[in-house]
């Protein structure tokens, strides 16, 4: 049932991608691993690590687009979730260090030998084992989605207001992760990360096998966020973010419908934040800013929002123009993003799928006139 | 005041008042609807028709009186959802069927039945749910045009799917808020055939401002004026009634 229940909901175009994204994720770790460095087939090293960082994007605008391009949802708070997920992974490379830290103390990190900790705070027990570690990724994601859903949709707050209470709620994270005495490293964050699962994060088969798991992910999205679109229930869900109050009246409860995509998409961020920090090295507060969550709504406006490709080609697109501009002509990258707000709100509200599939459509009817 | 709260009407009102910033949309408001009948709501411009159908619908709460349906529950008590799930369906003033749907995917969200959202994912379509779809697509006259995105539809086949959507729902009573508004002339007269129709299975509560419309529906009418009750009876007799004359036909 469950095989039927994800394949079902896959058109033709999904699948394809679906195979396109594991044949990416499969080819480009290999060709850094297997090549020698001259041939050119070689993918160099910062390549495998852009492409590793470039998929938990992706992944993150697939979940933002999920509650916002199907059910009206726009959430400007979805990196909290990423920066959660990322967090969670920190905590445990972090106990992976043991004594190899600079101060040597086989239980407590060093920012807190630093801070003068005499024990290991109780949250962060557990966090030595990767499957609880990976228990907490997923977890506490979801129910921070959860209850704020739950308050949120039972008091039918919508709209901007919504939005406006995700923005606060990454904020509110910044800030207190930003204290040294919350017990994440404050200002500094977590990093200096040794190895995950005893391989060490810095080679590049880690690196290869992590790009890998990244792209897995984000496959494993697309199928599972197609098979929801895709049933009955996706069908009710964009009703709901076009008609909420009709919906209503035909006797749906939406709050199940919002909370079950919301804490879904949190999920998601969550794991692909955490795939994020062993890539990039570090999680800090910086994650939880404000204007990381309104990047990401600007990846699904840019590749379409409301359909699943969408995000990911935008979320690539995006990075790629800032990776290039901010290495480039890196005081021009801000006004960059600025202008492809606006010219994407203007001229593309369908992102560039919406435009793809414009221009196919005229292709098609001026065949049928010209026949 | 006093009346029996168990009644053997489908729908009763009695004293509902509603105001709005003092002004009162609905003053004192009394109604009867019986099982099976359908009923014309006529009334100038802001007599409190929608209003009414607020309330009823659980949309708006009424400063005081009681709504009952079917004889025991309290709709002054109820949310939206929960009046729905009981058996009313309401078609609004202004078409609002899902425009990105299809007119088949509409009427399927209307169906009655499925409406928990983990049931509905893996929920598939069902031989009694097919029938019942081609059923509604017949008596709205919308079956050539099932696979057409609701937003390309017309003026008048919008508002045939809401009636359908609504029968989709297998509601007790139906409320239709002004189905006639924008219609051709030939539209207007298919729609009163598809409401007779639509009669023949179910409760019907009909408000509308087209004279002809309502002729040609032939059913018993109440006229509303000023948040109250006017005039009651065939068109013929509320027509004749010299106050209906002075606040509405007569203008
Ligand atoms: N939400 C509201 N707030 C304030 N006044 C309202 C509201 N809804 C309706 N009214 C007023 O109540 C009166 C009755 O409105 P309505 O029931 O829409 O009339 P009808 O449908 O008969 O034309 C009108 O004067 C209208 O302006
Ligand atoms: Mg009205």
């Amino acid at each position: 049932m469950m095989t039927r229940f994800l394949w079902t909901g896959m058109g033709r175009n999904l699948r394809l991608f679906v195979l396109l994204v594991l044949t990416v994720g499969i080819a480009v770790p290999l060709l850094n691993v297997l090549m020698p460095q001259g041939s050119p087939l070689y993918v160099p090293s910062y390549v495998l690590q852009l492409m590793g960082k470039y998929l938990c994007y992706a992944s993150l605008a697939l979940a933002v687009d999920l509650v916002w391009g199907f059910c009206g949802i726009l959430s400007l708070g979805h990196a909290a979730f990423f920066g959660l997920g990322g967090y969670c992974m920190g905590m445990y490379l972090m106990r992976q260090i043991g004594t190899r830290g600079v101060y040597g103390n086989p239980v407590l990190p060093d920012f807190m030998v630093f801070l003068n900790y005499k024990e290991l705070p109780w949250f962060w027990y557990g966090f030595d084992q990767f499957w609880f570690a990976a228990a907490m990724v997923v977890l506490v994601p979801s129910l921070l989605a959860l209850a704020l859903g739950w308050f949120a949709f039972r008091s039918r707050v919508t709209g901007v207001y919504l939005s406006i209470i995700t923005q606060a709620m990454t904020f509110a994270l910044l800030l207190a992760f930003f204290r040294n005495d919350m017990g994440f490293g404050g200002n500094n964050g977590l990093t200096d990360f040794k190895d995950i699962l005893g391989y060490s994060v810095q080679a590049d088969a880690t690196r290869a096998v992590l790009c890998f798991a990244s792209a897995l992910a984000l496959a494993l999205f697309l199928v599972i966020s197609g098979a929801v679109v895709g049933s009955r229930f996706g069908k009710a869900l964009t009703a709901v973010r076009d008609a909420e109050s009709r919906m209503r009246f035909l006797g749906y409860r939406v709050e199940g419908f919002k909370l079950f995509v919301f804490v879904l998409s949190a999920a998601m961020a969550g794991i692909a934040g955490a795939l994020y920090v062993p890539q990039v090295g570090i999680i800090n507060p910086s994650e939880f800013a404000p204007g990381n969550s309104i990047e990401a709504v600007l990846w699904v406006a840019v590749g379409g929002r409301g359909t699943l490709v969408g995000p990911v080609i935008g979320a690539f697109l995006v990075n790629f123009a800032k990776t290039w501009l901010t290495g480039a002509l890196p005081e021009v990258w801000l006004f960059a993003l600025g202008a492809l707000f606006i010219v994407v709100t203007l001229l593309l509200p369908k992102g560039i799928v919406g435009l793809w599939a414009q221009i196919k459509s005229r292709n098609l009817a001026r065949k049928a006139v010209s026949a | 005041m006093n009346a029996p709260r168990s009644t053997s009407a489908l729908l009763y009102l009695s004293g509902v008042t509603v105001s709005f910033d003092g002004f009162k949309a609905l003053n004192n408001l009394s109604l009867l609807v019986e099982p099976g009948e359908m009923r014309a709501i006529i009334g100038p411009n802001g007599a409190g028709k929608t209003t009414m159908m607020d309330v009823i619908t659980g949309k708006t709460r009424p400063d005081s009186g009681e709504v009952v349906f079917d004889g025991t529950a309290d709709l002054t008590k109820l949310d939206e959802a929960d009046i729905a799930t009981l058996g009313i369906g309401r078609k609004f003033q202004k078409p609002t069927v899902f425009e990105n749907h299809t007119v088949r995917d509409n009427l399927l969200l209307a169906l009655a039945g499925l409406r928990r959202w983990y049931r509905l994912l893996l929920a598939q379509p069902t031989k009694a749910e097919h029938d019942r779809l081609e059923h509604i697509l017949d008596i709205v006259r919308l079956g050539p045009q099932q696979h057409m995105l609701a937003a390309r539809l017309s003026h008048g086949q919008k508002q045939w799917l809401e009636i359908g959507m609504l029968l989709a729902q297998n509601p007790k009573l139906l409320l239709v808020d002004e189905p006639v508004a924008g219609m051709t002339d030939v539209e207007t007269e298919t729609t009163a055939q598809v409401l007779r129709e639509v009669n023949k299975s179910h409760s019907v509560v009909v408000v509308e401002h087209d004279m002809s419309f309502v002729r040609a529906l032939d059913v018993k009418v109440t006229v509303l004026h000023e948040g109250s009750m006017l005039a009651e009876g065939s068109l013929d007799q509320v027509s004749a009634d010299p106050r209906v004359i002075e606040v509405y036909l007569g203008r």
